[in-house]
């Protein structure tokens, strides 16, 4: 069939524009921090000569003189502990959305739903200066608080989506035939919980891992400086070059775990990034 | 006879317990999502109409609406306040059609599906920084290959020129946020009775009546929820225009003037009448989004 092997083609041409699409800058960026520092600029998309220098300055003078892995460990320790709290404190709320009937029940979904339109520059003055006579400042806390409030709407959102699913009488069933009210919750319900969990743990650790505006408004130093705000001010050998190196084998090395998570988890975020955009 | 007088007591203690419950179970997360917006908001009013300047910290007091006027009557805000909006509707109209394409193709795909959801899963998952800091080195005179290309004048300076710098600005935004429009729109799509398509075919309507008589009318609430969550969220631009100009040539965001105003002038007063105008701004878009477009905000979810 003529208009079979031609839609084959349509079809190929469409994801190959995709791909090429998506993955364009993330190739681009592999490209440059593989580049020895002399060819830095030789303009060309693919390296003709490959080099680990880059990678080698990142981590050059161990923990205390090196620009990235005090960074680094801000931001995993960080976007870690935001996603425990606001996962556990979400999972509550989000129980009780799903479950139980209580008056405020909208007024809490339509307050989560505001406080994702909010402007978080909005809050960023007020928290400085809070922070500064609270000692909150430049601390690891300072950045989780603020984190906590703009991902619980979305780990709230998602949670209801999925705890709305869940065939909750199979609890009850269980205690019928003899399970203890604990053992029922941890052998029935916890099993069909965990993939919504988990769906908006991934989503509140990119979002806590993403963040910018927060990150250099809040801190000052190394102390709690993410990666996003170390790579703003990464310095090059002398002020005049810029670190493009140092910055794309930066950036390859706080990207590349975090595609291999998202294209290995994929279908877990699709269905959590469109819970609720169909049916509420 | 008691049975029946007792009932209802019995039942609304219980359902008053439920309710206590409730709200135990969700009063650590209300409290979480009120301790960073409410407060500071408040907060942010009374700084707005102070002026507080913490490089002369003995200077001060109640200015009323001095800041507010000082701010409204500036160029700068303007200028700033125009490239918000230029940079919010031609990144929203962008996405809107290449997120519509992607989620046709993901959809409709004859093969390769997973291959399309997973590779436009990538943008995604990087940080905005990140992908800045790559389209802006693609487009450097120096390092970048952008130049290289055919086409292309090999000395254009693509961060001297205002527009110039939105192309770019534009264009790693669209690259970024594309994904999420496309998957929110694609959870629209599936949910078209395939009949539907059936029967227009037999009806002799073509592919584009189609498209533009079942799947644009059916999906109006998702395209509507999907581009109020992007355009609040195009709104706050900040990240990439940081990182690829910090603001220069003009293509200042009103984000990136509350920052500079805050936190590098450290002047509380005046940064904080532009953050309550940057809230009402927001407010008042949502306010058109579900008011005067009818977006049902129950269908809806908040941003990723």
């Amino acid at each position: 069939m003529g208009r079979g092997s031609r839609d084959y083609a349509l079809w190929s041409i469409g994801i190959a524009l995709v791909l090429v699409f998506a993955l364009l800058p993330v190739l681009w960026l592999i490209s440059l921090s593989l580049k020895p520092p002399a060819a830095i600029t030789d303009q060309s998309f693919i390296p003709t000569e490959f080099s680990l220098d880059n990678y080698k300055s990142l981590f050059e003078g161990g923990i205390d003189d090196s620009p990235f892995i005090k960074p680094l460990i801000n931001s995993i320790g960080i976007a870690l502990i935001t996603t425990v709290i606001s996962i556990t404190l979400a999972s509550f709320a989000a129980y009780a959305i799903a479950r139980l009937e209580f008056p405020g029940k909208r007024l809490i979904l339509a307050g989560a739903l505001a406080i994702a339109m909010f402007p978080p520059i909005s809050t960023v003055g007020p928290l400085f200066d809070m922070w500064r006579s609270l000692g909150l400042y430049d601390t690891w806390l300072g950045l989780i608080i603020p984190y906590l409030t703009f991902s619980l709407p979305l780990a709230i959102y998602v949670l209801v989506a999925f705890f709305r699913e869940i065939p909750w009488d199979l609890e009850q069933a269980a205690q019928v035939d003899g399970a203890t009210p604990s053992q029922a919750f941890r052998k029935v319900i916890l099993p069909l919980a965990a993939p919504g969990v988990f769906t908006a743990a991934i989503l509140v650790f990119i979002f806590a891992w993403n963040d910018f505006l927060f990150a250099i408004s809040l801190t000052s130093s190394d102390a709690s400086r993410t990666v996003p705000a170390a790579l703003a001010f990464f310095t090059g050998e002398s002020s005049f070059t810029q670190p493009t190196g140092s910055i794309a084998a930066a950036a390859v090395v706080v990207t590349v775990p975090i595609i291999v998570f998202v294209l290995f988890f994929q279908r877990r975020i699709v269905s959590g990034l469109t819970a609720g955009a169909v049916k509420g | 006879m008691e049975a029946s007088a007792q009932k209802p007591a019995v039942s609304s203690q219980r359902t008053r317990s439920e309710h206590r419950l409730a709200w135990m179970l969700c009063a650590p997360a209300v409290l979480a999502m009120l301790a960073v917006t409410a407060y500071p908001i408040g907060y942010a009013i009374v700084l707005s109409v102070q002026q507080i300047d913490l490089r002369f910290p003995d200077e001060g007091g109640f200015v009323g609406l001095d800041n507010y006027l000082a701010v409204l009557g500036s160029e700068l805000w303007w200028t700033d306040f125009f490239n918000t909006v230029f940079l919010m509707v031609t990144t929203v109209a962008i996405e809107l059609v290449l997120g519509m394409a992607i989620a046709l193709v993901m959809h409709r795909a004859i093969f390769g599906r997973g291959v399309v959801r997973t590779s436009v899963l990538i943008p995604y998952g990087i940080i905005t920084v990140v992908a800045a800091f790559a389209w802006q080195f693609a487009f450097a005179p120096d390092t970048g290959f952008v130049n290289n290309l055919p086409l292309i004048a090999d000395d254009m300076d693509w961060f001297g020129g205002r527009f110039s710098s939105f192309a770019v600005i534009i264009m790693a935004e669209v690259w970024k946020t594309t994904p999420f429009m496309a998957l929110l729109l694609l959870a629209g799509l599936v949910t078209i009775d395939k009949g539907l398509y059936e029967a227009a075919k037999v009806d002799g309507a073509s592919a584009w009546q189609r498209f533009t008589r079942i799947t644009l009318p059916l999906m109006k609430p998702a395209i509507l929820v999907a581009l109020l969550f992007r355009t609040l969220d195009a709104f706050r631009v900040f990240d990439t225009i940081f990182i690829m100009t910090r603001g220069a040539q003009d293509t200042e965001s009103v984000s990136i003037l509350g920052f500079n105003q805050l936190i590098s002038r450290l002047n509380l007063g005046l940064g904080s009448a532009v953050s309550v105008l940057i809230f009402i701004c927001v407010f008042l878009i949502a306010f058109l989004f579900v008011k005067g477009f009818g977006t049902k905000l129950d269908e809806g979810r908040p941003g990723g």
